[in-house]
């Protein structure tokens, strides 16, 4: 229904485009000179035919449904009006079906019947009332556009205003996103601050939520420590294996390599960044881990097969890529004199960028790997299978631990309900790993700026 | 002029010298050029540690998922048998009748369809095909070679075809997860029977009827064409994950790809220079690297717990990947524009055209290809993406395919998930694996037809 409605709409703007153009094409006729192409004033037209008539249609939509509902909550007998707010929904979505013609199981009260009669009413009378002022709106938006047009009228600047109007929201989502999450996980982190105090979250070396359902009035620990210390233990790990054989790759491909490996290898090492996180966990899973458990045995370790150290050494490789293209372009980058300098003073290869690639490029680097231990620091599902979800303080890296991450998933999936502590730390947690990872990004990024100033 | 005298008049000493400089260099240089060639060495050996991981990474999914899009499947002659099949005609929806009243009568049929007892016709077909007698007793047994879902498969097709009922059919009915995992060696067939998953008979019955071709390895349709099943592991498929994915993607496509594009070309071509754009650029490289589980719980506490949208819906989750996406669209197509250069826009600023239809006419058209590339990387990112959708209840177990992107639907990636966890491990970790198969396919292709995309359209200025 919605969808015909807006197809009627873009098919009226075609119309009001046809009447603009033979509109402008018959005012030129008499051999004036137009401002714009004729084409400009049929796009003029069309705007103002179905944009205002579109804008109409959002806000209406938007707002039907509740005004309706405020309006038959309303009608409803008054011993309904203290019911709870379930009970509430429920017995709107039944009038919503009677409403519809859709019909309920179960007897109809007389006055859910009243109700929804009600209710299919005034929608059938929003529904006129929206189409009808939609029409008026389009009908003058069309002639008083199609009366203005003359020689004078600028078109093709009011249209590119119009474009670039649009342009500029489009880009205001980034920031409506940036809004969205602050204030979505802000907002919640406050609702948990009010059942645990911020000392007691923030310092707190015991994680046990419990559950919100075991209704024994004891509200669980939820010390963030553990947890903080398992996504730190993890994520050095992984930045232990990716750093080396990051930058490594990086050096051998920007100075050693032939062009034939170059286009072979790059490619390939480029396909471990575009495979699904999920895939590094469940290799981890079936693959590493029980190598490493056996490998343990082996030496006389016990190492379990879900741990830091599987799940950290999975994390790793999944970062290889992402630490060794950013590494590249950073070395790849140090400007040619630098290298020319060191091997006319006699430098191997090698000593070259050691001692002058690598220090001049240092900054740029660092950066990179900020940015990769911000990914290992807010990766999710490596951990979510390959950790072992065991949130205690040890140092023990061969044994199970729990991240941030895992956290939130195991406090927030299959609980809607933000009413408890139990869920609503999720939030306090996102929290928590968005400022870490926003600070990283933040020298990061200020780092590699500097960094590209210097040698551009 | 001194030097030169110096140097004239000091000829002994600084030959000697120089020879002296010259012995220590060439001692030096030995291991100097061995400390080269190990840095080098270290180096190759990085490159070649990466490729021989990526080796393994697929090596070990394609061994293990490989095998399960094959599977254990049952030809049989069904017998249908009117006296056990009795039901009446499909009701027909009647004038004057509400849509809620004619699915009670509609439900009391399928009861009345689904309380007869398919599983009877089976055991009389298959103990048709086994030696000896055999008793009620071993009815369990016999069930356990069969997978629980077949059965509604067989009523399926009486409910599209009445007439069938009283003929025999041939149907080819998927055999149990378990006897799938025997047939197959995925456990060990040594193993004594307590630990087995199948009774001593059963596992005797499967190892005849395959020998006999009954129970032959066909190609699995049941993992495209089905969907997620608990009570029969067997018929369990991918097709409502798939469906999900599909949707989301589609809602991904059409939000983020023109919202991305759209920022992109007002931040490089005609955003002022000043505070605003500078945070805005910067708002968008941060967004880039803000973990994707953070914008799971945005999906939870704006669109699920504010705008009272729906668990489960592919509509809540193209939402949140639309937003996890749009940084990186935006990101390719500005440097995509970027890479345009500026004597194509002063060339059609020079001729009059105004900065609008400079941009939309001449540097739009010659950033296309990249803007594809760095588009359908940004889809692909987003088709692989698991955990924000966690968040949003689509990790929900769901019986059907979703027909709209409000209905409840899982996603591929997050059907891994499920199946990975599933406590058949030895069935489903083949069946992970060729989920992931499929998965990776899909995304590969994705990234394969970017590359090529920007490889056939790459110009350099």
């Amino acid at each position: 229904m919605n969808l015909v409605l807006i197809a009627t709409v873009l098919i009226v703007m075609a119309l009001a485009y046809q009447v603009g153009l033979s509109r402008s094409r018959a005012v030129a006729n008499g051999g004036v000179r137009l401002h714009s192409r004729p084409g400009y004033y049929g796009v003029l037209v069309a705007l103002w035919c179905g944009l205002p008539a579109l804008l109409l249609f959002g806000v209406w939509f938007l707002l039907q449904d509740a005004i309706v509902d405020t309006l038959v909550i309303r009608q409803l007998p008054v011993e309904l009006a203290n019911v709870s707010e379930r009970d509430m929904q429920v017995l709107m979505r039944r009038i919503g079906a009677l409403a519809s013609g859709q019909g309920v199981s179960g007897e109809v009260q007389a006055y859910e019947m009243a109700a929804a009669q009600q209710m299919a009413r005034l929608e059938s009378m929003g529904r006129l009332a929206m189409l009808a002022s939609m029409a008026v709106v389009a009908v003058v938006g069309l002639v008083v556009t199609q009366r203005r047009i003359s020689p004078q009228l600028r078109a093709r600047n009011h249209v590119e205003h119009v474009i670039t109007a649009l342009l500029a929201m489009s880009s205001g989502v980034a920031i409506l996103t940036t809004v969205g999450i602050v204030l979505s996980l802000v907002g919640e982190a406050l609702h948990f601050f009010r059942y645990i105090s911020p000392a007691e979250f923030f310092f707190g070396t015991v994680w046990n939520p419990r559950f919100s359902t075991s209704g024994t009035g004891q509200q669980g620990e939820f010390g963030l420590l553990p947890l903080l210390w398992g996504t730190l233990m993890v994520s050095v790990i992984a930045l232990l294996v990716a750093i080396p054989l990051g930058l490594m790759t990086a050096i051998y491909m920007a100075e050693y390599a032939p062009p034939w490996l170059r286009n072979v290898a790059k490619p390939i090492i480029e396909v471990l960044a575009g495979i699904p996180t999920i895939v590094y966990g469940f290799f981890a899973l079936i693959v590493i881990g029980p190598f490493l458990s056996m490998l343990g045995d082996l030496i006389g370790i016990n190492i379990r097969a879900t741990s830091a150290l599987t799940a950290g050494l999975v994390m790793g490789i999944m970062i290889i890529p992402f630490v060794s293209s950013l590494s590249d372009d950073i070395i790849t980058q140090v400007p040619k004199s630098l290298r020319d300098g060191a091997l006319g003073l006699g430098a191997t290869k090698s000593e070259m960028i050691r001692q002058v690639v690598l220090p001049a490029a240092l900054p740029g680097i660092v950066g990179a790997f900020l940015l990769a231990a911000s990914r290992a620091i807010g990766e999710t599902m490596i951990v979510v299978l390959a950790a072992g979800n065991n949130p205690v303080l040890h140092a023990n890296p061969f044994e199970a631990v729990s991240t941030i991450t895992v956290t939130i998933v195991n406090q927030l999936t299959g609980d809607m309900d933000f009413s408890s502590p139990q869920s609503l730390v999720a939030f306090a947690l996102g929290l928590t790993l968005f400022v870490i990872t926003l600070g990283l990004n933040v020298i990061a990024l200020v780092v590699v700026r500097k960094y590209r100033q210097q040698y551009e | 002029m001194s030097d030169a005298y110096v140097t004239a008049t000091n000829l002994d000493t600084s030959d000697t010298r120089r020879r002296e400089r010259l012995a220590i260099i060439q001692r030096s240089l030995k291991a100097r050029h061995a400390r080269e060639r190990r840095f080098k060495f270290t180096g190759l050996a990085a490159v070649l540690t990466a490729l021989v991981l990526v080796a393994i990474l697929f090596a070990s999914i394609l061994s293990r998922g490989l095998p399960a899009f094959w599977q254990a499947t049952l030809y049989l002659d069904v017998y249908l048998d009117p006296e056990i099949v009795q039901v009446d005609e499909r009701p027909v929806r009647q004038a004057g009748e509400s849509p809620a009243q004619f699915r009670e009568r509609e439900l009391v049929w399928l009861n009345q369809l689904s309380m007869v007892n398919w599983n009877v016709l089976i055991d009389e077909s298959l103990k048709a095909n086994l030696p000896g007698e055999i008793e009620s007793r071993q009815a369990r047994d016999l069930r356990a070679l069969v997978a629980t879902g077949e059965r509604f498969a067989l009523r399926e097709r009486v409910v599209e075809n009445p007439e069938l009922i009283g003929q025999t059919v041939n149907v080819k009915m998927l055999a149990s997860a378990n006897v799938d995992v025997w047939l197959k060696g995925n456990i060990d067939r040594d193993l004594p029977d307590h630990r087995q998953q199948l009774s001593a008979q059963t596992r005797e019955w499967a190892d005849h009827l395959h020998e006999r071709g009954i129970i032959r390895n066909a190609f699995s349709t049941a993992l495209f064409l089905n969907t997620d099943s608990r009570s029969s592991p067997a018929s369990a498929g991918l097709a409502g994950a798939f469906m999900g994915s599909l949707f989301m993607m589609l809602i991904v496509i059409l939000l983020s790809v023109p919202l991305g594009v759209a920022s992109a070309i007002y931040l490089e071509e005609f955003a002022p220079k000043n505070r605003l754009t500078d945070l805005i650029e910067i708002n968008i490289n941060n967004l880039a690297a803000v973990p994707s589980i953070v914008f799971g719980l945005l999906g939870a506490a704006i669109f699920i717990g504010y705008l009272r949208l729906p668990l489960s819906a592919p509509l809540v989750g193209g939402l949140v990947l639309t937003l996890m996406t749009l940084p990186t669209i935006i990101i390719a197509t500005r440097a995509s524009l970027r890479s345009i250069p500026p004597s194509i826009r002063q060339a059609a600023l020079g001729i009059g055209a105004s900065r609008v239809q400079t941009v939309f006419h001449h540097v739009l058209p010659l950033a296309l290809p990249g803007i594809l590339t760095g588009s359908i990387l940004g889809v692909a990112q987003a088709l692989g993406e698991t955990a924000p959708l966690l968040l949003i209840g689509m990790n929900a177990f769901v019986a059907n395919v979703p027909s709209s992107p409000l209905d409840q639907a899982t996603a591929l990636p997050v059907q891994i998930y499920l199946w990975q966890g599933n406590e058949l491990r030895n069935f489903f970790e083949a069946r992970t694996s060729a989920a992931i198969i499929v998965l990776l396919g899909l995304m590969l292709s994705l990234n394969g037809t970017a590359i090529w995309l920007r490889k056939k359209f790459e110009t350099r200025w």
